[in-house]
């Protein structure tokens, strides 16, 4: 006993305020399009894995939300049209929180879960990588518990969902089961871009069905593969209105 | 290795007990491949590891015939789930399979439509059928199943369990996986080999390296070239930081199985530390974008390599304090000792690898028995106990980690010069062979063939989680259900590596 004291002691405090810590030189985030003419080779088009990219009107327009920043679209382009950057904030809001006018519900959810927000995990098809970086915001670096915000172990206890992964046929009924099971107001966050896209980042298969927001509706994509704990906890602060 | 014995399926069983022996021969991976359009025939693949060497024998079901094969479960139990993946993907029949319920597809999924047969097209919409599944249990006088699951009560990942409790004893666990099965080797024939690698990448967060490793292992040996001696060492590099992040990580979890918060966060803080290297390192917390097909894609500096032996530095002392928090703790001996055994013979019965494997006194690791890249000038030991308990996967894991911090600054100090990749010739279709490494878990294999234009005609990835599943099933009845999370912490199986 007397060891672990001394453990908890020796450590102090380790937390840190998550808009504080600087991505590292080499951290791949959002692509951007530059201001540089276009020639149209589609060369970016061609190597993208996830077909997030596009050419419309003759330049290249990225679907932030199938991106795995994988930066290959950045290489294959000779004239530098586009750019990796290393920004993870990336968050959007979907659903009744998108609306501007400020409708009743997004008022009514700010106003009820905006202090303290209860989450229940559901991982209906992804790789593993978004569900631990999920658990990764509660290790003592980020702590979310720190902004009133904790996961729960049952649906009936959870105020938002964050879903990982694409709606796969055999995790249907558990998306639909669980999110049926929380009570309202919910709100429904898709982590990562397996959850945003659906089968664009594995490709179509027999075995997906589609992205989360073919099923429930999503108030809050984080895009990312898997978004970094950083880029969680900006979804949840701009969901909540406390950016 | 890419020599098949080829038999017709009917001769199966025969031939692989014979390879078999009494187990000291271990089979390490099957599966089947339609190779109708290319010679009129189904074809089932057996990898047995024969001493320094793999043989793979190769079964033959003529399109025309029945679809059915003597099942190889009776003695090999290895082989149970590999042959109900097999019957469910392509409707080949293992004969006098002890357990032939579906795997990979579940009760919403019509009979007989074989989704890995050429003719099945993905596109096709396949209509949602609402079967039985049924779940193995026990009945008798004071018998009660209590299923978990898919959803659980942490963050982790979905799968079902049913146990059969006969008081606090659990008396039989059985398992439905497959929730997160995603149908990625489906989804990626037909692709150039070098895009597909994406989604290859992706079968796993926290395997990325070995399944990206493995698959491009698969290629290169196809392809007949060799890796640039640079690359291999930053291949490892990347490789050993992922058993790193992972161990310290699944070391600090187990404490989660009994409430040990002081653990946990001890676990999770030196994890973080780990992870940030690693995006340091490679731009990518879970390590991705480093090995590509023919090498890498990044180089290191000086400097990066000083921030990684300084991570190490800061790392050894604070775990070793953090491993003194259990072991002189009787409270703790107390739930990992003699708890979730698996015995020696059970193991080598099921072909569990790695870490699981190393806890019940079976001495294998796929680094040192069949090298790839630089391994074999690395000098590293293979921890190996016997209890077969929580504990002793434990202390496996605790061992691993001062091995492949140990491995990393080899790494670092005898980093060759030179070229990061090299490019991959075009192959000659419907060419096929096998790529492995040591992931955190265990051994991964994949098998590739090499279609038209390096496109993919087959890819089967068995990840180390695999094979090491159903010991959960042996490990758990005898214990209360409580220990239960340990015992599965104690294995910390990934999902989506088995589901993909
Ligand atoms: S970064 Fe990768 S995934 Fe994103 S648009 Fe470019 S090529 Fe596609
Ligand atoms: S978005 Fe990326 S990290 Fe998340 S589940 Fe999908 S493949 Fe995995």
């Amino acid at each position: 006993m007397l060891k672990v004291w001394k453990k908890v002691i020796a450590t102090g405090n380790v937390t840190e305020p998550w808009e504080k810590s600087v991505p590292p030189e080499r951290s791949r985030g959002e692509v951007v399009v530059q201001n540089v003419p276009c020639k149209g080779c589609t060369l970016c088009v061609n190597v993208c894995p996830t077909n997030a990219i596009k050419l419309i009107e003759g330049s290249p327009v990225i679907n932030q939300k199938a991106c795995v920043f994988c930066g290959l679209c950045v290489d294959s382009c000779q004239d530098g049209c586009l750019k990796q950057t290393s920004n993870y904030k990336l968050a959007t809001l979907g659903g009744s929180l998108a609306d501007n006018t400020g409708s009743e519900l997004k008022n009514k959810i700010r106003r009820v879960l905006g202090r303290s927000l209860h989450i229940r995990h559901l991982d209906i098809g992804s790789c593993n990588g978004c569900d631990f970086e999920m658990n990764h915001v509660c290790n003592p670096v980020y702590d979310i518990q720190q902004y009133g915000i904790d996961f729960v172990a049952s649906p009936r206890h959870a105020d938002l969902l964050m879903v990982t992964g694409p709606v796969t046929r055999n995790s249907t009924q558990a998306l639909m089961m669980t999110y049926e099971a929380t009570p309202t107001p919910k709100l429904v966050m898709a982590l990562g871009a397996c959850a945003c896209s659906g089968d664009q980042i594995f490709g179509e298969s027999y075995a997906i069905r589609g992205a989360v927001d073919s099923f429930v509706p999503v108030d809050i994509y984080v895009p990312g593969c898997p978004p970094r704990p950083q880029a969680i906890i900006h979804g949840l602060m701009l969901a909540l209105d406390r950016m | 290795m890419k020599n098949y014995k080829t038999i017709p399926a009917a001769e199966l069983r025969e031939t692989a007990y014979e390879l078999y022996g009494d187990g000291q021969n271990g089979l390490m991976s099957m599966f089947a491949n339609d190779e109708r359009q290319l010679n009129g025939y189904y074809a089932i693949y057996c990898l047995f590891s024969v001493g320094k060497s793999m043989q793979v024998i190769k079964a033959v079901l003529k399109e025309k015939a029945k679809l059915e094969f003597p099942s190889i479960t009776p003695k090999i139990s290895g082989a149970a789930w590999y042959e109900r993946e097999i019957y469910d993907m392509f409707g080949l029949k293992p004969v006098g399979h002890p357990d032939l319920r579906p795997l990979a597809l579940h009760e919403n999924w019509p009979q007989g439509i074989f989704p890995l047969r050429k003719d099945f097209n993905s596109k096709t919409p396949v209509p949602t059928a609402k079967k039985e599944f049924p779940m193995a249990g026990v009945e008798g006088e004071g018998v009660f199943t209590v299923p978990v699951g898919p959803i659980h009560a942490g963050i982790i990942e979905p799968g079902h369990f049913r146990f059969s409790q006969a008081g606090e004893d659990i008396i039989r666990l059985d398992a439905k996986l497959f929730f997160l099965h995603r149908g990625i080797e489906k989804a990626i024939e037909g692709a150039p080999i070098e895009r597909a690698f994406y989604q290859v990448e992706r079968i796993s967060g926290i395997c990325t390296v070995a399944h990206s490793l493995s698959y491009c292992h698969a290629i290169e040996n196809i392809a007949v070239v060799t890796v640039p001696p640079r690359a291999q060492y930053l291949r490892a590099l990347v490789g050993e930081m992922e058993r790193l992040y992972n161990h310290v990580g699944d070391i600090g979890n187990l404490c989660a199985g009994m409430g040990f918060a002081v653990g946990i966060m001890a676990g999770a803080r030196l994890k973080e530390d780990i992870m940030r290297v690693n995006e340091a390192l490679t731009g990518h917390r879970f390590l991705r974008g480093m090995v590509v097909p023919g090498g890498v894609r990044l180089d290191i500096n000086d400097q990066l390599s000083a921030e990684i032996t300084e991570m190490l530095d800061k790392l050894m002392p604070d775990f070793k304090e953090m491993i003194e928090l259990f072991i002189g703790n009787d409270a703790f001996l107390n739930r990992v000792e003699t708890t979730g055994i698996v015995p020696r013979q059970a193991a080598l019965d099921l072909g569990v690898v790695g870490v699981g494997a190393r806890a019940s006194g079976v001495d294998v690791d796929i680094r040192r028995d069949f090298p790839y890249g630089c391994y074999s000038s690395l000098k590293f030991d293979v921890p190996v106990y016997t209890s077969g308990d929580v504990a002793a996967r434990l202390w496996v894991r605790v061992d691993e980690v001062a091995q492949t911090v140990n491995l990393i600054r080899q790494i670092l100090a005898k980093m060759p010069q030179g070229p990061l990749k090299t490019a991959i010739p075009a192959i000659k279709p419907y060419s096929s062979g096998f790529g492995w490494c040591e992931s955190p878990q265990g051994n991964n294999i994949h098998w590739l063939m090499v279609g038209e234009n390096n496109t993919v005609y087959r890819l089967y990835a068995r990840a180390a989680a695999y094979p090491n599943w159903p010991a959960l099933t042996v490990a758990a009845p005898g214990n209360i259900i409580p220990d239960f999370p340990l015992i599965n912490k104690s294995y910390e199986l990934s999902y989506a590596c088995v589901d993909r």
